[in-house]
């Protein structure tokens, strides 16, 4: 199964996501922004980063780049899409989600494990998941609250959209403690914490076996292996 | 050369920790006069010769569309400035 990364200028973990996806048993794809070109891929992972146009808005002038086209039109047939972090701007900004990340409450930058729960398996990402699981991965963002007008939120809520949620401490001001959402399709999520960074033991958060032993965040690739399997 | 001016601000009700920042070290210098400040952007666009109806026509397409993000932002202000 071959899964393409995106590198915009100013990405920083498309090595990371490159890496969970072989882990998973994937193929990981460069894929350039410039380029129009998926190169046959079977899904696509927007990674983290600090994209070119933060200035604009944090994701909206990568939400412009070329290969953005080609991963809407694909996105809109079906084809799976994470978006991590400026990820899930770039998601938000390019109309593939809803919604807007904006500067965290209290101004800070803020990196630290995080627990999450996991609201909805029925997305191409969170398929592998059991229901209600709490699962804890790497946060770190300066602009990660999550912010929807009134109507959007009740639908995300209502149609249990809300893929995952913050547990113990909202770490941005997100609305309704949301981490993570997906489109109706359930095959385009967007996330602000980063799952590539707890994948293997040895280099993730801590966990109950031990330090730096958390891999929670390789559910979320093999999930989408499951998926295209 | 004509300027057409875009101006952008973040929605009411979204929370500008920018703002509230400023309004803080305004408040530290001495500057007790304001109760809030909110921070937002400008832009400069500019066109050849005057200012036409139809250029106007074009910022204002380009300031929903890519200037500023209806979720979080109005567009408060587009103007020719004037000479």
């Amino acid at each position: 199964m071959k899964v393409g990364v995106i590198t915009f200028p100013g990405s920083l973990d498309e090595g990371d996501a490159r890496r969970a996806v072989r882990l998973a048993g994937g193929q990981a794809v460069e894929l350039w922004h410039a380029d129009r070109d998926l190169h046959g891929v079977d899904a696509v992972i927007i990674p983290g980063g600090f994209s070119y146009g933060d200035y604009l808005r944090c994701g909206a002038i990568a939400a412009l780049a070329p290969v953005m086209q080609s991963v809407i039109d694909r996105a809109k047939d079906g084809m799976p899409v994470l978006g991590i972090c400026n990820g899930f701007q770039v998601l938000c900004e390019s109309g593939l989600l809803p919604g807007a990340l904006v500067r965290n409450d209290h101004q800070k930058f803020i990196c630290r494990e995080q627990k999450l729960r996991v609201e909805s398996t029925r997305t191409a990402w969170s398929s592998g998941f059991s229901e209600g699981a709490e699962i804890t991965i790497p946060l770190k963002n300066g602009e990660g609250s999550f912010q929807a007008h009134d109507e959007t939120i009740a639908e995300l809520e209502g149609e249990g959209r809300v893929v995952f949620r913050y547990v113990d401490g909202n770490p941005n001001g997100s609305r309704n403690d949301i981490a993570g959402i997906s489109n109706a399709a359930g095959n385009v999520v967007g996330l602000m914490p980063h799952p590539e960074h707890a994948v293997e033991a040895g280099y993730g958060p801590d966990s109950p076996s031990g330090i730096r032993t958390g891999t929670d965040g390789l559910i979320i690739f093999q999930s989408l292996m499951g998926v295209l399997r | 050369m004509g300027r057409i001016i875009v101006e952008v601000m973040p929605k009411p009700e979204i929370l500008d920790p920018q703002g509230k920042a400023i309004a803080g070290a305004l408040s530290h210098q001495g500057f007790t006069e304001f109760t809030d400040v909110r921070q937002g952007k400008r832009f400069e666009l500019t066109v050849e010769g005057d200012v036409t109806d139809e250029a106007l026509e074009a910022a204002r397409k380009a300031a929903e569309g890519v200037l500023s993000n209806p979720v979080i932002e109005d567009v408060v202000g587009i103007y020719a400035e004037d000479k």
